[in-house]
């Protein structure tokens, strides 16, 4: 009995794992506001000291910002101010920021997160109205400009929050946040439209 | 919604990326041990609760996630100014409340 259910469960397993992101394909349309998933990307949590700053900065191919709320950019990838010695790096190149950093000798913490986070797009004229939907920061573009970025909260998610252009969102949040997040910033963003 | 200024963000954020994690400047005893119950009690348990000014510790929690110090009226719930963990006690806290405070 037990031979034989091990043998029909064997036959139904697929030879490879095949690996679905979540939400993958979900979007969503309003006037004003586009929603949509990003595709996959590389990302680390870094944490590090002044002193290990500049061999980080030169490993990763990025100047780690040391400005509250900025963030730096260079060949597909992103680094992120999250605190005063903690950063987010996301490549979105296809390239390993983990591999980078274990060449570094100094100091540093470096933690690969790429399946932890799922992001959004969310672009449009109205994308900053629908972000504000759960998101109490000031998003003008005189206190959040593009190039900004901070850790803040979505409703009762928390929330990496990015300006990529003057009408243009990237939302990075847990993976098991991801259908909360998308759900409040669906309905945020019919609102933002009305 | 309360703005407070986060002394690490360097300016002010809603309150609802804060949380508050109790009275500040309480000094653990370097020899715990030798502690009487007394001043155990007083150590662990007993707080100022003061009506008026309080110092406080806050964690910027959903920001830059780090502890820092601030100084608020428990009567009007004004923050009169906050500063980083590991600074001293103000000895003197500024006159108008409303102003933003300098480093
Ligand atoms: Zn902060």
């Amino acid at each position: 009995m037990a031979k034989a259910a091990a043998k029909t469960n064997a036959s139904a397993m697929p030879s490879t794992a095949e690996r679905r992101p979540a939400l993958a394909g979900r979007s969503v349309s309003a006037t004003g506001v586009k929603l949509e998933i990003t595709p996959p990307a590389e990302r680390i949590s870094l944490r590090a000291p002044e002193a290990s700053l500049a061999a980080l900065s030169k490993a990763l191919g990025v100047t780690l910002p040391t400005k509250p709320k900025t963030s730096a950019t260079k060949a597909g990838r992103t680094a992120l101010w999250l605190g005063p010695d903690e950063w987010l790096i996301i490549d979105e190149a296809g390239k390993d920021p983990l591999a980078d950093c274990a060449k570094v000798a100094a100091l540093h913490s470096a933690v690969g997160i790429s399946h932890r986070n799922v992001a959004f797009s969310v672009t449009g004229p109205a994308a900053a109205a629908a972000i504000n939907g759960g998101c109490p920061q000031d998003l003008s573009l005189e206190v959040f400009p593009v190039g900004a970025a901070s850790r803040t909260i979505l409703g009762k998610s928390e929330i990496v929050l990015l300006r990529s252009g003057p009408d243009a969102f990237r939302v990075e949040c847990w993976r098991s946040f991801s259908d909360y997040v998308f759900t409040l910033l669906s309905e945020a963003a019919s609102d933002a439209a009305a | 919604m309360l703005l407070i200024r986060c002394p690490y963000c360097e300016e002010e954020r809603p309150e609802l990326e804060f949380r508050n994690a109790g009275e500040a400047h309480i000094a653990r005893s370097t020899n715990m041990a030798g502690e009487s119950d007394d001043d155990f009690e007083k150590f662990f348990f007993i707080r100022s609760n003061p009506k008026g000014v309080i110092y406080e510790r806050w964690r910027h929690m959903h920001g830059c996630a780090r502890f820092f110090n601030a100084v608020r009226d428990t009567v009007t719930d004004k923050f009169i100014m906050t500063y980083k963990a590991g600074e001293p006690k103000p000895s003197k806290l500024p006159k108008n409340s409303n102003e933003v405070v300098a480093k």
